[in-house]
């Protein structure tokens, strides 16, 4: 099992298609970076507007601790295309390569196979999202500082203290992998009905791009159904960002204001998991390899 | 004689396409085993089944005396194949290729054993250079390489020697005849082309539909004792009813649709000749073949009176 | 007939009369009030500084005041952000009776934090004030502002309540407390991304129409030592 996965992770980064999303990230993310140092203050601006009315917020809200929340705001949402990329080709490719005929008949069972896959597949994720912190949280902690977290919420603001944010991106950044990987096991579980990658990673893209849609829209029809989409529950690492308030209305350092919406959504996320990967065992095991 | 494959009424169907049906066959220790059938008869889908990529609907395989089903991994450990062609990972060097496949067959190969294999199919030059700039023949040599990296007792080769140019086949055919003489493996080895199994093999499957047309040793399929000769005259019936009538008549065979067919020794086709001559008869044309090209080429053009053949 | 009118004009004249004397006597008071204000040239106070606005939630936070005549002001926060009324609003005092030009009338008394104060009601003279009326709840004994309700064109009302201590004597207080009225808030849904909007509707209830809060504790101050202009930009 172990060589099988050092074999798979020794595909995967020998293919220049895996440092697209790599590539794709660091651009997005300097880009972003350096329209926020240009223009931070406008963008400050505009994001606290609706509270000029009646405050005024001094200080430097644009720091790096806001500018890798902005970033994760904006990237959670293209990321799992550029997860599905891979992830939707492991099997299709090898189908369309021809390869995946000649890894069947070596001594190895099809559920070895697929497990050794998937974790290649979630250590391409979790090392795309270790890249995206280096870039997004400690890249714009060295550009912007660190200071107090100013967020704007739908119904309130949060201003959570510089001393009591890194543990929350520590575990913003362990749900995104949660979040991550479930696109991933998805787009694992869609890439055996093809023999060419581009149907299940144009399926995969869809699915979360129509999901996302949904999870988005606030229609009363839609929010029905939005707590058994995936993509809801991949955004709950905003949670991280509320924190609790006393009798007082201060914030309580070191806490989060819906820890069980947290654990809730990883359980489902989690659950999403096991589904897709044991679904993708169970046909991988009956599946007549013709390709 | 070891039996290293038996296979028992072996089925595989697709929806309600028959692709292999009720199938035996066995192939013993140290066969050259020719599997020959048109594209689609069913040869492909028995390989895949022999080497796990497909479940058979009914029926048994036995390799190595193991059923296959259930010592999968034991039985694959000792088998190297190359099915159809052979794809491998284009973005790597052959090197690295063999070296990837080697460790999945549960060997650890030092340097010098992975070139030997590269140098043994005429690649050690180019063992650093991407796939993607060889050749098809260079392709199929490295697919062959990495079917014996790990020394298996049992080779399969699918169609080995599809999209080769004549020297390419004829090194391929080389290589199986080494293989088999020099290093004693069990090899099975299919293609449409009777010309390439006539001569390698020690023992031909023909099968057509999924079924078994016939199985033999070469030695009985290529004898030549049983040449068949087929005579086209102008007059087909007045020169069957001479033969009829002379020497040659229980040499006759079942008449064909343009020709009348006999069955002899290869030695005796002079006389025949002869003897047509003095009946005075109009031939057009005789053409004498050995049994089994006979057999395949009644298959492969369609024409289905192959009964006389079935004893 | 006469005599009525005549009566009354009398009665005009006497209320007008004590109505003058005793406004010139509130505005002597708060010129009392101000001259001890202006004992103080400049300060730096170190303190916490409490955000309760509905709508936010913040922590509380180490603030250094800065103030220097006559009426720079300025609130940092440590390494933070800082969320204040909107116009920085001075809370500091000298700012609510900095005018030259006003009218203090006196509007009875009243208690506050247990002292008896009086109530004087500034009204600005000039037209183009920013304040249309300041109500200051004077502690004469002390000559200390207890509290201070100021009504703006634009910004709204303020209530402004002050605790003193140990520096009573240079009438600054130990503690201040800001209070304001919130506009409705409402982000759009675009820039903060947020799918879901499950805020039950009694929290919601419960954030509109409250008033919002600063509250500053003082914990030192440094008085007259000198602060440099730069500190205020």
């Amino acid at each position: 099992m172990w060589t099988l996965l050092q074999i798979e992770l020794y595909k995967i980064f020998r293919r220049p298609r895996t440092y697209i999303a790599f590539v794709a990230i660091t651009a997005l993310i300097t880009i972003v970076q350096l329209g926020l140092k240009v223009d931070g203050k406008e963008y400050a601006a505009f994001v606290t507007a609706d509270l000029s009315n009646s405050l005024q917020v001094d200080g430097k809200i644009i720091n790096g601790y806001f500018v890798c929340y902005i970033l994760l705001q904006l990237l959670l949402v293209h990321v799992p295309l550029l997860i599905a990329l891979i992830a939707a080709d492991m099997i299709s490719g090898e189908a369309n390569m021809g390869t995946l005929r000649l890894m069947i008949t070596k001594p190895i069972s099809r559920t070895e196979f697929i497990l050794a896959k998937f974790f290649a597949a979630s250590i391409y994720t979790i090392l795309l999202l270790i890249w995206l912190a280096i870039l997004a949280l400690f890249l714009s902690m060295l550009i912007f500082g660190t200071d107090d977290m100013f967020l704007m919420k739908n119904n309130y603001a949060v201003q959570i203290e510089n001393a009591d944010i890194f543990w929350r991106y520590a575990g913003a950044f362990g749900f995104a992998c949660l979040a991550m990987i479930t696109v991933a096991a998805l787009g694992f579980f869609l890439s055996q009905f093809a023999e060419n990658s581009i149907g299940p990673i144009v399926a995969t893209m869809s699915v979360i791009i129509f999901f996302t849609i949904l999870s988005t829209m606030s229609i009363p029809i839609f929010n029905l159904i939005k707590p058994y989409l995936f993509t809801t529950h991949m955004v709950a690492w905003k949670e991280f960002f509320d924190v609790k308030v006393n009798a007082d209305n201060e914030t309580i350092k070191g806490t989060i204001q819906n820890p069980g919406k947290l654990i809730n959504s990883s359980l489902i996320l989690v659950a999403h998991i096991i589904l897709f990967v044991s679904a993708s065992i169970y046909v991988f095991k009956k599946k007549d390899v013709l390709s | 004689m070891q039996p290293i494959i038996q296979v028992k009424s072996l089925s595989k169907s697709f929806g309600t396409f028959q692709a292999v049906n009720n199938l035996s066959f066995t192939v013993n220790e140290g066969d050259v085993y020719g599997f020959l059938g048109q594209n689609g008869a069913g040869k492909s889908t028995t390989i895949r089944m022999l080497l796990t990529l497909i479940k058979p609907t009914s029926g048994e395989i036995k390799i190595f005396g193991l059923p296959l089903s259930s010592h999968r991994n034991e039985i694959l450990k000792n088998i190297g194949a190359v099915i159809e062609k052979p794809d491998v990972y284009k973005y790597l060097s052959a090197y690295d290729n063999l070296k990837l496949f080697a460790r999945l067959s549960g060997g650890k190969f030092d340097y010098q054993h992975l070139m030997n294999q590269l140098e043994m199919v005429g690649l050690a030059e180019r063992a650093k250079d991407k796939v993607k700039t060889y050749s098809q023949g260079m392709k199929q040599r490295l697919g062959i390489a990495i079917a014996l990296v790990h020394n298996p007792k049992l080779i399969i080769l699918d169609e080995p020697t599809n999209g080769l140019d004549p020297q390419g086949i004829a090194d391929i055919r080389n290589l199986i005849l080494r293989l088999s003489r020099e290093m004693n493996k069990t090899i099975v080895v299919s293609s449409h082309l009777l010309t390439e199994i006539e001569q390698i093999a020690t023992k031909v499957l023909i099968i057509d539909k999924g079924k078994k047309l016939i199985e033999g040793s070469a030695s009985e399929l290529f004898d030549e004792s049983q040449t068949i000769v087929e005579i086209e005259t102008l007059d087909n019936d007045t020169t069957l009813k001479q033969l009829q009538q002379s020497n040659w008549k229980n040499n006759l065979q079942p008449k064909r649709e343009h020709a009348l067919v006999l069955k002899l020794d290869r030695k005796e086709i002079p006389q025949l000749h002869k003897d047509l001559v003095a009946m005075n008869a109009a031939v057009i044309s005789l053409q004498p073949k050995h049994s089994l090209e006979d057999y395949f080429l009644q298959i492969t053009s369609g024409n289905q009176h192959v009964d006389a053949f079935t004893n | 007939m006469v005599k009525q009118l005549r009566k009354i004009t009398l009665f005009l004249f006497i209320f007008h009369f004590s109505l003058l004397s005793h406004a010139q006597d509130m505005t002597s008071l708060v010129q009392k009030v101000k001259a001890k204000l202006d004992l103080v040239n400049d300060y730096v106070a170190e303190g916490k500084m409490k955000t309760d606005v509905a709508f936010i939630k913040a922590p509380v936070g180490k603030v250094k005041v800065f103030f220097k005549k006559p009426n720079q002001f300025k609130i940092k926060r440590d390494n933070g952000i800082s969320i204040l009324p909107k116009g920085g609003v001075s809370v500091n005092m000298s700012s609510l009776i900095e005018m030259n030009n006003y009218v203090a009338l006196s509007a009875g008394d009243a208690v506050i934090d247990g002292s008896k104060t009086k109530i004087v009601k500034l009204l600005p003279m000039n037209e183009g004030s920013e304040i249309i009326l300041t109500t200051l709840y004077i502690d004469e004994s002390n000559l200390l502002i207890k509290k201070a309700i100021t009504t703006t064109k634009e910004n709204g009302t303020y209530e402004m309540e002050f605790f003193y201590g140990q520096y009573a004597n240079y009438s600054l207080p130990d503690k201040v407390i800001f209070a304001f009225n919130t506009k409705d808030y409402k982000m759009p849904k675009g820039i903060t991304l947020e799918f879901d909007d499950d805020m039950s509707k009694d929290v919601k209830e419960k954030m509109k129409g409250k008033k919002g809060k600063v509250e500053i504790t003082y914990t030192s101050y440094i008085i007259n030592k000198g602060i440099d202009n730069s500190i205020f930009k």
